[in-house]
């Protein structure tokens, strides 16, 4: 089963980290992403730039309205993710919990769901192996 | 054919059945289903069948294997018998199901022991929010009613129920796996279990608020529950814990006056203790300390071991219990553990001593809002002779405390001064 990861740092913490300290958590989380590869756990992954580089998209009327920044004004912003296959809940926490990251912020683990189509189950994720949706 | 006056004998054994057996036989049906719905569903389906077949069959040898194996059955037709329209059919699931073949022997036993395990981690998964795990264990493990789950809470039963489905959905939902921690997990998963007992049990020794001191059933359904987990798992946190929550329990008839007044440790009649149980606790506590592996609870119970055996409050070992203070201040720093260790060095030391740690914590800013803070601190203050602030801590202690038992205690103190 697949499972969201999503990895929430103080941004004002992260920015403040000296550019070695950065370099270090960076690599640490590629090594990590190999070995979620050659476990056969990683389906995808991605850091983020900060939340100022971020633009809210909202169609009201036929119309878009956007807004500069982030949805959620809270002090911990979506840093990066991941997306993982494992057994169940608790793999998926064991994986969560050794991600670099972690020890820093807090890491958000939720289960992927299939889309339904009128009673037939499709994945979402192209990466992941199932039945893909065909027009 | 039994005769009429049979009947009521075989409802009087799956009665007793139904009590000693149906929470192992649920453990086991919900590791086979798959699920907790399915699993409950076929229980009951599993009694009435008893209920019906037992009268004329005679009652089974192995009645848990006879309706883990009629429930299972019961299940599969069930789920074989529903449209297709509403759920698809889990054929795969259903041949897993089908295939299993129960014990012949008796002895092939102990897959059944480990469920009642399953089903206490899965229930106290930290994933669940903590009312929801404490609902669905007092539910799925102890077999309490909704309503006498909600009663017990002083919370409408709709709210435990929803509670519990949301329980079983997340569980399913993001597929928590109905299994005993690794060695890995295990002291951080049994730290939540643990926390589970000892908050139902403290739902039971002290009533949040309003009149009543003590809910006694809630307490006798944690130590149950204890002494099942440590028949399992005889880990020495489990059995600190045990021991911890048998010697609060073994002052049940001292603590409370007939009038429903609290009586405090030091004015109880210590011939009111139920000093068996108190014997069987210090020996639990022994056995945990001895471990070396012990944490909090078992310092707790340690602490709570040496009011237990002195004989009047006067011969308390205080240097002891500064000492186990000591030990549990390290394993679990909390401003807490500390007021009650200032507490304990007032004894030991004199009024002066514990006042100066009791004022060291509150000028920190910490516990303001708690009223046995300020309520110690009143009371070293009186023993001091400074009634002035005595009694303004009294107040304050007073301004925090909702429960009717504490508040008359702190005014009649009030009114002494």
């Amino acid at each position: 089963m697949r499972y969201l990861c999503l990895i929430y740092l103080d941004e004002n913490e992260l920015g403040a980290m000296p550019e070695k300290e950065m370099d270090e958590l960076n690599a640490r989380h590629l090594r990590y992403n190999e070995e979620l590869l050659a476990s056969g756990h990683f389906v995808e992954a991605e850091a983020l730039q900060p939340a100022a580089a971020a633009t809210c998209v909202r169609m009201r009327s036929g119309k878009a309205a956007l807004t500069d920044g982030p949805y959620a004004e809270t002090k911990e912003m979506v840093a990066g993710f991941y997306v993982i296959e494992a057994r169940d809940l608790n793999e998926a926490i064991q994986l969560a919990s050794r991600l670099p990251s972690a020890p820093l912020g807090t890491v958000e683990v939720r289960p992927c769901r299939d889309l339904e189509v009128e009673g037939v189950a499709y994945k979402a994720s192209r990466k992941s192996r199932g039945r893909t949706f065909e027009s | 054919m039994a005769s009429a006056a049979q009947a009521p004998d075989i409802a009087a054994v799956v009665d007793s059945v139904y009590r000693t057996e149906s929470r192992r036989v649920l453990a086991t049906l919900i590791r086979q289903l798959g699920d907790f719905d399915v699993a409950e569903e076929a229980l009951h389906e599993a009694f009435v069948a008893a209920v019906e077949q037992w009268p004329v069959d005679g009652v089974p040898d192995h009645p848990r294997a006879w309706l883990i194996t009629t429930g299972r059955f019961k299940a599969i037709d069930r789920l074989r018998r529903r449209s297709k329209h509403e759920v698809a059919l889990d054929e795969e699931g259903l041949e897993r199901i089908e295939a299993i073949a129960d014990p012949s022997l008796p002895g092939e036993d102990e897959g059944l022991e480990d469920d009642r395990l399953r089903l206490v981690f899965t229930c106290c998964h930290p994933a669940l929010a903590p009312e929801a795990q404490v609902a669905l264990t007092l539910r799925e493990v102890c077999g309490l009613a909704t309503e006498e789950i909600a009663r017990a809470h002083l919370v409408p039963a709709p709210t435990v129920a929803q509670r519990i489905v949301r329980a079983k959905a997340k569980i399913r939902d993001a597929r928590i796996p109905y299994e005993v921690p690794g060695r890995g997990e295990l002291d951080e998963r049994l730290e939540s279990v643990l926390r589970v007992i000892y908050l139902v049990f403290n739902e039971g020794y002290l009533a949040s608020s309003g009149e009543a001191l003590t809910r006694h059933d809630l307490s006798t359904e944690a130590i149950r529950l204890a002494k099942l987990l440590v028949e399992l798992l005889p880990e020495p946190e489990a059995v600190g814990l045990l021991g911890l929550m048998m010697l609060h329990e073994s002052r049940r008839a001292a603590r409370v006056s007939p009038q429903g007044d609290l009586v405090l440790l030091e004015d109880q009649d210590r011939s009111k203790w139920d000093h068996a149980q108190i014997a069987d606790a210090v020996r639990l506590v022994e056995a945990a300390l001895a471990s070396r592996r012990f944490g909090p609870y078992t310092i707790q119970a340690a602490i709570a071991a040496v009011h237990a055996q002195a004989p009047d409050a006067g011969s308390t070992d205080w240097a002891q219990i500064v000492g186990l203070y000591d030990v549990l201040a390290d394993l679990q720093p909390s401003p807490v553990v500390e007021l009650n260790r200032a507490v304990a060095v007032a004894m030991r030391d004199g009024p002066q001593a514990g006042l100066v740690l009791v004022d060291a914590i509150l000028g920190r800013g910490e516990l303001g809002d708690y009223p046995l803070a300020h309520a110690a601190r009143a009371d070293l203050c009186r023993r001091l002779g400074r009634a002035g602030e005595a009694r303004a801590s009294y107040a304050r202690a007073l301004e925090l405390t909702t429960q009717a038992p504490q508040r008359r205690f702190l005014e009649r103190r009030l009114a002494e001064l």
